[in-house]
């Protein structure tokens, strides 16, 4: 490969603009790579957050060419390097300096997170889950925490003010693997529908499309999710059913459907 | 245990100042195209089933029905099937039903995905501004209706009965006994492709598993949940084949039925 004009980000929350840059590319080469050598030829003060160079870390997250993705899973090849290509921080997020944003959103969205509550232990002391049950949350533990998609969901990429109210699809995902856990017996549900805001989610999908780890967030975490809000809030039913159930249970036994699972729809009001 | 009460909004700090420019969008790629044709696919289904639901002629041609007139549940209809609406509807009785499929594809996760940004440009594509200033997404009414998708899941699974009896009754010709003409085929291609376009519906791979969290105790369940899976992937996939064939099954028994036609007999 040859030369190749690259406009970066430069600047810091006092404001910023492009820098034109021509680089040097080699075959094979990854957009980090390019970003590395402007960094150690022409531009050595240049903030950009990196660890892995491998896909798995989630800290070189960035804007190239307006799309979301991980600069060191962007290969050179699949650009067209007869145009600039631009790359710029994340949008979503307050800016530090130049590649750098301030993810710290993520972080106080996630201690929201209702914990990890374990139904009791069995009768040997020990906890059982079955593999099947285990399977299904498999795909979530693949999250690197890149942020990709809580960057690209624009019910907080183009309204600030819904932040503190959402969620964002990392978290979703989160809960989803927490309410779809079959040891645990919290009731996420009112929390999602009242606080995290996961009705203003209108699954289009962008989450997914951006997930360097190709999980599923739309399909298998947000939509469950919502079927789930369905269950508790919307659907006549499975209110019916409930009440139902409780009236034909002896006091004390536990609920059909979901054993041990605390219901906090009172609590919710 | 965790309650909603104790749960406060997030600390989280606004207004704060973002990298990157201050444009709609940076993308350099043809973004509008996907949006643009799923917008002029759908404006044209919905240009044809209008005019087909108000036309009411040639929906029935011995033994096709047309897909947007079954279950025809009106006295005037050219194909007693049934009769459970008066004689004082005088309207075209595909109006008094298509109401069940038109939900079931407005509230479909799937084409919700694909009107919000085809038409509400909520966004119009990914990393492209939302049109609207302010924005509270399935939050409010009318969109917190969405919710119904179910009930018209419901619906549907009724609506795919009947159209599945009208495929098999298209073997069955009034003057020749069984037999198989170019419309049986058509109307068992349409039913079978709304059996997969519902069965791979996300509120049917959440009903029949996905509610549970111990799906290891319910084997039967989890057994339909795992074959509803890989089919609910393809959810789009049948969702615009169902659509299109739904329009073109009407459309063959239109011409056949007005005469434009004359369809091919097998045996």
């Amino acid at each position: 490969m040859a030369d190749v004009t690259m406009r970066v980000w430069r600047g810091t929350e006092d404001g910023g603009s492009f820098q034109e840059y021509q680089v040097h590319a080699e075959d094979g080469e990854v957009v980090l790579d390019l970003v590395h050598r402007l960094q150690a030829t022409q531009a050595n003060d240049l903030a950009v957050r990196w660890n892995c160079k491998a896909g798995k870390c989630g800290s070189c997250s960035a804007e190239i060419n307006g799309m979301p993705k991980l600069m060191c899973m962007t290969r050179m090849n699949t650009l067209d390097v007869s145009q600039p290509i631009t790359i710029a921080p994340m949008r979503t997020f307050p800016i530090i300096r130049d590649l750098v944003t301030d993810v710290s959103f993520n972080y106080e969205m996630a201690k929201q997170v209702p914990a990890f509550t374990p139904r009791a232990r069995e009768a040997d002391g020990t906890y059982r889950m079955d593999q099947k049950d285990v399977d299904r949350a498999q795909e979530f533990h693949k999250c690197i925490e890149c942020f990709l998609c809580q960057n690209v969901c624009h019910v907080i990429r183009d309204h600030e003010e819904n932040k503190g109210r959402y969620a964002g699809p990392r978290l979703f995902v989160r809960y989803a693997e927490l309410e779809m856990h079959p040891l645990d017996t919290n009731d996420r549900r009112q929390l999602l529908r009242k606080r995290m805001g996961l009705g203003m989610c209108n699954i289009t999908k962008c989450c997914t499309e951006v997930c360097p780890e190709e999980i599923h967030i739309t399909d298998n975490a947000i939509i469950p999710l919502k079927e789930r809000v369905v269950d508790a809030s919307y659907d006549p039913l499975v209110w019916l059913g409930r009440k139902i159930a409780r009236r034909i249970r002896p006091s004390g036994a536990p609920p059909a459907q979901a054993p041990g699972r605390a219901q906090t729809e009172s609590a919710a009001g | 245990m965790t309650t909603v009460e104790e749960i406060r909004p997030a600390p989280v700090e606004l207004g704060r100042r973002r990298g990157g420019p201050d444009v709609k969008t940076s993308r350099t790629d043809r973004w509008w195209i996907p949006s643009a044709a799923t917008a002029a696919t759908l404006l044209a289904f919905v240009a044809y089933s209008t005019w087909v639901a108000f036309q009411n002629a040639h929906y029935y041609h011995p033994p096709y029905i047309s897909p947007f007139y079954s279950p025809c549940v009106s006295s005037n209809c050219k194909y007693q099937q049934l009769p459970i609406v008066g004689t004082w509807w005088k309207l075209s009785p595909a109006l008094i039903i298509l109401w069940f499929p038109l939900g079931f594809r407005l509230t479909c996760y799937y084409y919700r995905k694909a009107y919000y940004r085809s038409f509400f440009f909520a966004p119009p594509a990914c990393a492209v501004a939302d049109a609207r200033p302010r924005y509270f997404g399935e939050t409010r009414f009318p969109l917190i209706l969405q919710n119904a998708h179910r009930w018209f899941f419901y619906a549907g699974i009724v609506f795919n009965v009947f159209l599945t009896v009208d495929a098999v009754r298209a073997f069955d010709f009034p003057n020749g006994g069984w037999g198989m003409g170019l419309g049986s085929l058509v109307l068992t291609v349409n039913a079978v492709l709304l059996w997969l376009y519902s069965l791979s519906c996300h509120s049917c791979r959440h009903i029949a598993g996905g509610r549970l969290n111990q799906l290891a105790k319910h084997p039967v369940r989890h057994w339909i949940w795992k074959k509803l899976t890989p089919l609910n992937a393809i959810h789009m996939r049948f969702a615009w084949a169902s659509l299109i064939f739904v329009a073109l099954t009407d459309l063959y028994v239109r011409l056949v039925a007005s005469g434009l036609i004359h369809d091919p007999r097998f045996f």
